[in-house]
Order: structure tokens, then C-alpha cells, then sequence
């Protein structure tokens, strides 16, 4: 056998597994491609399209833009509303976080304590999130209605003299975060069942020979800590819901009174599409979306340290 | 002192009865094994001694003390569970420290954040860690005691197990098929640490498991729970040489007794010197009961199926000629090697030969043979 033929053969598989390779990259590129089109089509492009705006003066339905640089978030930096938008969103979350997390893990531990008409209950506790929320803010409105409202109605009963929840400064934000706990805390509880249910019964056992058997020992040494992975997706979860807060506050209050229940998004709904100031409202976008990215990122590091056990 | 004493314990899942009626005396300081098949109810027999579970009729006592009703951590029993029931968050020290502080910090103390600062908390504190490195170090895990349950291996957790349950020196030990996790090599291993821990604190073990050879091995009585039913207790060997019921003959010894319908071996043949008992319905002997022979008429035979050889012994299978059994004998490995196939007879020693009547109770030979 010659030389060559020799290096010819040994060439052909080297060849071939070159062509074998290109056509698997081809057929991997062809089946990411749907996700990749509808990833570029509907976020990636939108977003820049944001980032884009969020530099020009661009107004809603006008024909021409003009750049303007970093004009916009420097209007934003100096707008009192911004801020008071800001720091609200921020006190929901934190009124909303663990109102949830409290009222949904309490609601939980109950409803599994006792073996009765469980189903009915979890049903129940489940319907609020279920709703649409502007049609039930709706409802809270006519509930919090100064004259009419059955709140307020409920505390003349007992002699006390209600307040116009919806329209007072120092009311409108609580009202509208509780409502957020009332929507929200259903799904908490759906969650911690389930992880209620995946406790083993023998860390219960253990807990009880050793010692732990009254309500605070259990919960701090069994169910607390097993259900700390549970609890974290349910705080960032929750939390991310609550940093999105909008259609309540839009129908109830539109942000007053006086910028009291002031909300990012409903700022940022506001400027865009009542205003049409689209450059100042791409600018508070861009900003609303550094924050969230920011959060997520933060949470996800703290969620893969804290709550790791087996 | 901790003898435990269980008179006529029942319980029952809905309409399902798990235990009927058991009555058992455990002496002070015995290790004591319940073995039973799967489901049998010997681990609820143990949740109920615990106080885990309630009897529905029945009384336990501790120590001459009747404990039913009694909470768990008032019984003085220590427990050790199959999956080890670590706390997965705590280390290993906190996991080995918690019964102390469950019951010599008040609640108020065990509160997290403020309990530090409260009085006292620090001596106490220091007493918990002197006994706890005490435990670790006995178990041979004192250098883990900053580890996490998650990073130990399975003998390592089943030790820090055994370290939580005897750090506060209970009187018993209650044990539920604690090694059943555990590859066989390091279960044979623990098998032996365990009872030797037992002679070393020298109190009460009951301990379950589904497998004969560790309750062979480990126990000095082994008690037969089968279908909720006690059925025998004594020490291993009398369960092996002398059982009362077809079902703790069975359950006990490896490889299987071997058990023969009565009408395969009909009476008339000379293949018995002792006489059978009327009632007689199995004939049982144990594989090392019999000798096999060349083929002889009269007595039984069949031929050689399979050949286990363990190097120590060669458990020889025959099916027998006159019936759909197969037998499996023990020989020497120095006897001559029998061939696949090859008709073989069969020499059973009367004396080892066990009769049972019809529902499996032991029968004929009895008195003969526990004499």
C-alpha cells in the first residue's frame, strides 16, 4: 500500500467527523432558532427599543425624535414624583413581603393542623388569586367607601368613626397594600402546604422524643427550617409581584391622594401614556428594569447560599 | 431500672387491627430485637413504647412506671430512626446538643437572639458542650462536630444518630431499623458497634429490624412479630433449634428451612425412626439436618438443581422426586462435588426433624425436643 493511500485513509475520518460536526451545530442552530426568534422579537427587542427611547424626546404618535443624551434621567433624577414613587413601591414591598409570607405560612400551619374540610378551606383561601385585581379593587372600593363602605359602616356599629381610607395621605398606600396581602397571601399558603406535606414525619418523631414537642419548638427546630426553601421562593416571588404593584392603585387611588400611593409603574403608565412623554417614560422603564434585574440577581446569590441542605 | 413491660397492647388503623394484643417483658439492660416481615407491626410496637403512637387497649410501662398517655420526652427513651432524623439545618454538634437543651434551658432561654444573653444560659451551655464532645468522641465523631448532616456519609449520620439519642443517658434505647440504609459491608460493621455500645452503657435495647441475621446476631432475645401477632420470644438459638409456629421457623435461619408436605413423605415408608404425631401436617429440618446419599430405595431423593458454594459450606438443591419441593442442604465443601442433574437420596436426622399440624403450629415432637 503507497504512502498516500494510506494518508488518504487515515484523512477520510478526520474529514468525515468534520462534516459531522457542522451538521450537528447546523441542526442545533436550527432548533433553537424558535426560541431565539420569539426571545429577540419580544424581549430583547423591546428592551432596546426602551433603552433607545429612553435618549430621544420621542413624544406617543409624534412622526420625529431627536436625542437628547441622558437629558431624560436627568429630569427623572430631579422629579419629586420619581422618588416619592420610588420610596412608596419600596414600603409596599415591604408591608406586602411579609404580610404575605406571615399570613400565608399562619393560614398553612392551620389549615393542616386540622384534618377537616381542608380542601374547602385551601379553595377559599385560594380564590383571591385566582381574580382578576381591577375588577376586585373594584369591589374594595365600594368596601372602602367612606359613607357607603362596609368597613367603615362595620366600624359604626362598634361606635367608631371610619376615615376615608382611599382618599387620606396617610391611609391610601396601607389600603392598597393590604389589599396586595389579601390578593396575594392565597398563593403563599398553596405553596406552604405543599411543603408542609414534604416534612418528614419522623423529624417530627425525633423533635418529640427530644425533648422539642410544644407549638414554638416544633416550628423553630422541624417546620421552620424546612420549609426555608420553600419560604425563600415565596419571598422572591411575592416580592417580585409586589415591586410590579399597578392595577390596584390605578383604579383606586391613580396615586393620590398628593402622591401619597404614588406607584413606579403607575408613574411610569402615567408619563407614558396620559402625558405621552414616552422618552421620560422609557427612562423610568429603564430604571424600574435595572432595579428588578438587580433584585433577582441578589435574591438568586442569597437563595443558593442560605437554603441548601442534602 | 428500666425492665419494659407491654400487657395486651392493640391497635388498629382505621378497620385494619395492626397489633393483637401483644404482651412482652423486657428485662433491665437487655438488648432485646423484634423481627418481623414488612408491615407486621413491630415498628408501630416500638412508635407505641415510644409514645409516638397510642395503644387502643393495652397499658406499657417503664422502669414499673405505667407510662401510657405520657409524652414522648417524659418516658426517658431515647430513639433512633431509620432515615437517622438529623436535623438538616443544625451541625452536627447542635444536633447532638438539642436534647440536653430542650430540657435544661427554659423557654425562654432556647429563645434564639435574646436566650444568650439571658442568666445562667452560659454554664449551662458549657456542660451541654463538655458532654456532647464526650458523646461525639465515644462514637468517634468528634471531628465532625462542625459539619452539616448533608456532608457526612450514611455511617457517619447513623453515628451522630446514636450520639443525640445517648448523650442524656436514657434508660432505653429504642431502635427502628436503624442500619437498613447502609451498604452491607458498613451494616455489618455497625451491627458490631452497636452492640458493643450496648454492653458499654449496659441499658435497655429494643430494637427492630426486618432482617433475621441482625437479630440473630445482635440480640440476647429475639421476639417474632408476625401479623401483629407475638408469635415467639427467646434467645436466638432456641428460635432457630426449637420454634414453636411454621412461620418463626421460617422467618428465622438462612438459607430457609426446609418444609415438606406431610403426604409427600407418606408414614408408611422407613424413612423416620421417630413416629409422627397424628395431627402432624408439615415435616420441617433445617438444611444442616440432612445428609445426602446415593439413591436408595425407601428413602426420599431427587435430583440436584443448583449448587450454592459460600466456600465455607455448598448449599446443595434438590427437587425432591415425589413432590414439587425443592430442598436445600448444607455440605462440607470437602465432600465429594455433586453434579447438576445427579440423583441424590436423602437422610433426614430424626431428632432435628420439626412437625407442625395443619394451621402451623408446632406439634409431635415438642416435648422431646426443648427437652
Amino acid at each position: 500500500m503507497s504512502v498516500m493511500a494510506l494518508a488518504h485513509r487515515r484523512a477520510r475520518p478526520a474529514a468525515r467527523r468534520r462534516q459531522h460536526q457542522a451538521a450537528e451545530a447546523t441542526v442545533g442552530w436550527l432548533a433553537v432558532s424558535p426560541a431565539l426568534i420569539l426571545l429577540i422579537c419580544l424581549l430583547f427587542g423591546p428592551a432596546a427599543a426602551v433603552i433607545l427611547f429612553s435618549f430621544t424626546d420621542w413624544q406617543l404618535g409624534a412622526s420625529t425624535f431627536r436625542f437628547v443624551g441622558t437629558e431624560n434621567f436627568a429630569a427623572l433624577w430631579a422629579d419629586p414624583p420619581f422618588w416619592k414613587a420610588l420610596i412608596n413601591t419600596c414600603i409596599y414591598v415591604a408591608i406586602v413581603v411579609p404580610g404575605t409570607v406571615g399570613l400565608g405560612l399562619a393560614t398553612a400551619l392551620l389549615i393542616e393542623a386540622s384534618p377537616s374540610l381542608r380542601g374547602f378551606y385551601r379553595a377559599v383561601h385560594f380564590l383571591p388569586v385566582m381574580s382578576t385585581m381591577s375588577a376586585m379593587a373594584v369591589v374594595w372600593g365600594t368596601m372602602l367607601h367612606p359613607s357607603i363602605g362596609l368597613v367603615n359602616r362595620t366600624l359604626a356599629v362598634f361606635g367608631m368613626t371610619g376615615i376615608n381610607w382611599l382618599r387620606d395621605e396617610h391611609t391610601a398606600l396601607l389600603a392598597v397594600a393590604l389589599i396586595g396581602i389579601w390578593q396575594g397571601f392565597g398563593f403563599a399558603m398553596v405553596l406552604f402546604v405543599s411543603g408542609l406535606k414534604a416534612v418528614p414525619q419522623q423529624l417530627y418523631d425525633a423533635a418529640a422524643v427530644d425533648g422539642a414537642d410544644g407549638l414554638f419548638d416544633r416550628l423553630r427546630i422541624v417546620t421552620l427550617p424546612m420549609l426555608g426553601p420553600v419560604t425563600m421562593f415565596v419571598i422572591v416571588l411575592t416580592a417580585s409581584r409586589a415591586f410590579e404593584v399597578f392595577d390596584s392603585v390605578r383604579v383606586l387611588t391613580q396615586g393620590g391622594p398628593n402622591y401619597a400611593s404614588e406607584v413606579l409603574l403607575n408613574r411610569l403608565y402615567s408619563e407614558s401614556f396620559d402625558y405621552l412623554r414616552t422618552g421620560y417614560g422609557a427612562a423610568l422603564t429603564v430604571v424600574y428594569l435595572a432595579i428588578v434585574i438587580a433584585l433577582t440577581i441578589a435574591q438568586a446569590r442569597f437563595i443558593e447560599r442560605r437554603v441548601h441542605y442534602s | 431500672m428500666a425492665e419494659i413491660e407491654l400487657r395486651g397492647i392493640e391497635k388498629r388503623y382505621g378497620e385494619v387491627p395492626v397489633l393483637k394484643g401483644v404482651s412482652l417483658k423486657i428485662q433491665d439492660g437487655e438488648f432485646l430485637t423484634l423481627v418481623g416481615p414488612s408491615g407486621c407491626g413491630k415498628s408501630t410496637l416500638l412508635r407505641i413504647i415510644a409514645g409516638l403512637e397510642d395503644q387502643d387497649a393495652g397499658e406499657v410501662s417503664v422502669g414499673g412506671r405505667t407510662v401510657d398517655g405520657a409524652r414522648p420526652k417524659d418516658r426517658d427513651v431515647a430513639m433512633v430512626f431509620q432515615s437517622y432524623a438529623l436535623y438538616p439545618h443544625l451541625t452536627v454538634f447542635d444536633n447532638i446538643a438539642l436534647p440536653l437543651r430542650t430540657r435544661r434551658l427554659s423557654f425562654a432561654q432556647r429563645l434564639p437572639l435574646i436566650g444568650g444573653l439571658l442568666p445562667g444560659r452560659t454554664g449551662i451551655e458549657k456542660t451541654i458542650r463538655v458532654e456532647v464532645e464526650q458523646a461525639a468522641a465515644m462514637l468517634d465523631v468528634a471531628h465532625l462536630l462542625h459539619r452539616k448532616p448533608g456532608q457526612l456519609s450514611g455511617g457517619q449520620r447513623q453515628r451522630v444518630a446514636l450520639g443525640r439519642a445517648m448523650v442524656r443517658h436514657p434508660t432505653v434505647f429504642l431502635m427502628d431499623e436503624p442500619l437498613s440504609n447502609l451498604d452491607a459491608k458498613l451494616r455489618v460493621q455497625m451491627r458490631a458497634e452497636i452492640t458493643a455500645l450496648h454492653r458499654r452503657l449496659g441499658v435497655t435495647f429494643v430494637y427492630v429490624t426486618h432482617d433475621q441475621s441482625e437479630a440473630m446476631t445482635m440480640a440476647d432475645r429475639v421476639a417474632v412479630v408476625i401479623g401483629g401477632e407475638l408469635l415467639q420470644v427467646g434467645p436466638p438459638d432456641e428460635l432457630y433449634r426449637d420454634p414453636r409456629d411454621l412461620k418463626v421457623a421460617e422467618m428465622i435461619g438462612s438459607p430457609k428451612i426446609n418444609v415438606v408436605a406431610r403426604g409427600h413423605w407418606a408414614d408408611d415408608r422407613p424413612i423416620l425412626s421417630a413416629a409422627l404425631a397424628p395431627q402432624t401436617k408439615h415435616l420441617a429440618f433445617r438444611p444442616e439436618a440432612a445428609v445426602l446419599t446415593t439413591p436408595t430405595a425407601g428413602l426420599p431423593g431427587g435430583t440436584v438443581t443448583d449448587l450454592e458454594n459460600l466456600g465455607s459450606d455448598i448449599f446443595v438443591h434438590v427437587a425432591l422426586r415425589d413432590g414439587s419441593e425443592t430442598v436445600v442442604i448444607r455440605t462440607a465443601p470437602d465432600e465429594p462435588r455433586l453434579s447438576l442433574g445427579r440423583a441424590v437420596g436423602l437422610k433426614v436426622d430424626a431428632a432435628r426433624l420439626l412437625q407442625f399440624d395443619e394451621a402451623g403450629r408446632r406439634c409431635g415432637d415438642i416435648e422431646q425436643v426443648a427437652a
